[in-house]
């Protein structure tokens, strides 16, 4: 047997290397030496990361299943830079006694779903596919249960898993469609030989259906908002970004590789889909008063915004998907950043607890003020020109009334957004939440976030190094 | 071939309606384990019926049913801690957070 086809899976190969290490740490290492868990778990990942970024594979391996090229490397290397912010922002929540038995299982499970996404957009075949993102979302149904005495947490976790396994059999018929109607697994073969038959088109909206779920577009993201305020905050922080941004990448991929000569069909599926994520995202965003079902609905709405390169279909929609979603990592965890390190201190999570809060903790306001300009999109920010790109990617394909109706609900997001903004610092409250001694991980974190939200819009380097890598339909 | 899609189907959405009917978080998960266990049959009778000269959909079936038991595995395991904390496995009770 030849071994050098795993040679080409050397991103995947390194990451389980990590997941070992620190697994076999966690198991045998004594109380006292284990003290240096988290920053070890931080330190691994961030070689592997930099190992990443010098080594791009290129090519695929085991006849056409798994596939690499430099812009799914750069994906990876997003991936891993938006899991690294998480782990070092979750550093004080891992070492609470509560979690202390389960700090190890935090670490190495979150990494695993890591590697189910790499495997997920790597992926040149539907089983491999499949494999991927159910090793995705499995570990994240055991990570949002993870406080297990908190009924919160396991209403999450079970309302969480049924709802996965439900979007995973609809995409598991679809997929069955697909191969009745071809006979093939494999993208390349299944795009060569792909005739628009009423079977197949069952077999897509299937799929999309079941994507839906995963990324949750509106029709399907009943499951959002519960399931991101019962979970422990930094699970939150990463069900938002992380795994959002894998499984929209990874649609992407396979509505470009494998449904492209029935883009006629799945455009318009897509265009009301986006439209109505959009809307309703911003609509209930507006009467949330918990700040993490806030972020929940904006999120659904953020993931109409990055489905808008998707419907683009252009290496321009590919590119500012990609750098949407960076720059999303960057804005969001910040946001998360502070809403966890307040809850961490106080337990507090409303927005009227956060009134006058610019009074008692100046820096903290400052950095969620930024990350929510940047969400809104307001200029000099990241978040406008990730906006401006993917508009940009959509209007160049000629999907005029689309960005308009986008636009439109820029305006009532940024309403949203600055509620917030305005209970920090024009309301004022009796009962303000006490100054905050935040500890160096999360100072560390925050302001890595903060400072990639203002700098990542302004070097342009970053958006034209993804341009010549990406890929059409 | 007809007959055998048409059991897979109407298992498939016997599942969905358990899904939504039932109120017992357990029979939930047997509602999901007929839908996915429909799917399988799917892809064996495309497979046996359409595509004959290759093995693609009985691997596939293969790898669906392990992962089918993970999944089954994870589930149970979280309704068993819903069980220890409310001594009560009905859906009506587990409904702290809405809208």
């Amino acid at each position: 047997m030849d071994f050098s086809n795993f040679l080409w899976m050397r991103d995947e190969l390194s990451l389980l290397a990590v997941i070992l290490v620190l697994f076999l740490y966690d198991t045998f290492a004594t109380e006292k030496s284990r003290r240096a868990f988290s920053w070890v778990a931080c330190l691994l990942l961030a070689v592997q990361t930099a190992f990443l970024f010098v080594n791009p594979a290129t090519g695929e391996a085991f006849g056409g299943m798994y596939q690499t090229s430099p812009v799914i490397n750069i994906v990876k290397i997003v991936l891993n830079i938006g899991t690294l912010l998480v782990l070092i922002q979750a550093n004080v929540w891992a070492k609470s006694p509560d979690m202390q038995v389960r700090r190890g299982e935090f670490y190495v499970l979150t990494l695993m779903t890591l590697l189910g996404m790499y495997l997920m957009i790597s992926s040149g075949n539907f089983l491999l596919f499949f494999i991927g993102l159910e090793m995705a979302s499995l570990p994240l149904t055991a990570l949002v249960a993870i406080e297990k005495y908190h009924q919160l947490s396991y209403e999450a976790a079970a309302k969480y898993v049924f709802v996965a396994l439900f979007s995973s059999s609809l995409m598991l018929l679809g997929i069955s469609f697909v191969y009745g109607a071809v006979g093939t697994l494999y993208f390349e073969d299944i795009a060569a030989s792909l005739v628009g038959t009423p079977l197949l088109y069952v077999g897509l909206v299937l799929f999309l259906a079941g994507m839906g779920f995963k990324i949750s577009i509106v029709p399907f993201h009943l499951w959002t908002a519960d399931v991101y305020q019962g979970a422990p905050t930094s699970i939150t922080a990463y069900l938002s970004v992380i795994s959002k941004g894998a499984a929209a990448f990874a649609l992407m991929v396979v509505l470009f590789k494998v449904f492209s000569s029935v883009a006629a069909v799945w455009q318009p599926v897509l265009w009301g889909l986006i439209v109505i994520t959009i809307t309703i995202g911003n609509l209930f965003a507006v009467r949330q008063k918990n700040l993490k079902r806030f972020m929940a609905f904006s999120s659904i709405s953020q993931a109409g915004y990055i489905l808008l390169g998707v419907i683009a279909g252009s290496a321009v929609g590919m590119t500012s998907l990609i750098y949407y979603v960076l720059v999303y990592v960057f804005s969001n965890l910040a946001v998360f950043g502070v809403i966890s390190v307040i809850e961490n201190a106080t337990g507090k999570v409303d927005m009227d607890d956060y009134n006058g809060l610019y009074r008692t903790n100046p820096k903290l306001s400052v950095a969620l003020m930024l990350a929510l300009f940047s969400l809104a999109g307001i200029p000099p920010f990241a978040g406008f020109f990730s906006k401006f790109f993917i508009f940009y990617a959509a209007v160049e394909e000629g999907f005029y009334v689309l960005v308009f109706i986008a636009l439109l609900n820029t305006i009532i997001s940024l309403y949203y957004y600055l509620l917030v903004v305005k209970a920090m610092f024009i309301r004022q409250d009796d009962c303000v939440i006490p100054t905050i001694q935040s500890d160096g991980a999360s100072k560390l974190s925050i302001s890595l976030c903060v400072l990639g939200v203002l700098l990542v819009g302004l070097i342009s380097g970053i958006y034209s190094s993804i341009v010549p890598l990406s890929f059409g339909m | 071939m007809i007959y055998y899609v048409v059991v897979s189907t109407l298992m498939f959405f016997a599942g969905v309606y358990g899904f939504v009917t039932r109120h017992n978080l357990l029979a939930i998960l047997i509602s999901l384990e007929l839908m996915l266990n429909a799917v399988d049959i799917n892809f064996v009778v495309f497979n046996r019926y359409l595509f004959p000269g290759q093995l693609e959909g009985f691997f596939f079936t293969l790898f669906a049913v392990a992962i089918a038991a993970a999944e089954t595995a994870i589930a149970i395991a979280i309704i068993i801690n819903i069980y220890r904390n409310i001594r009560n496995i009905n859906v009506d009770n587990v409904d702290k957070m809405k809208y």
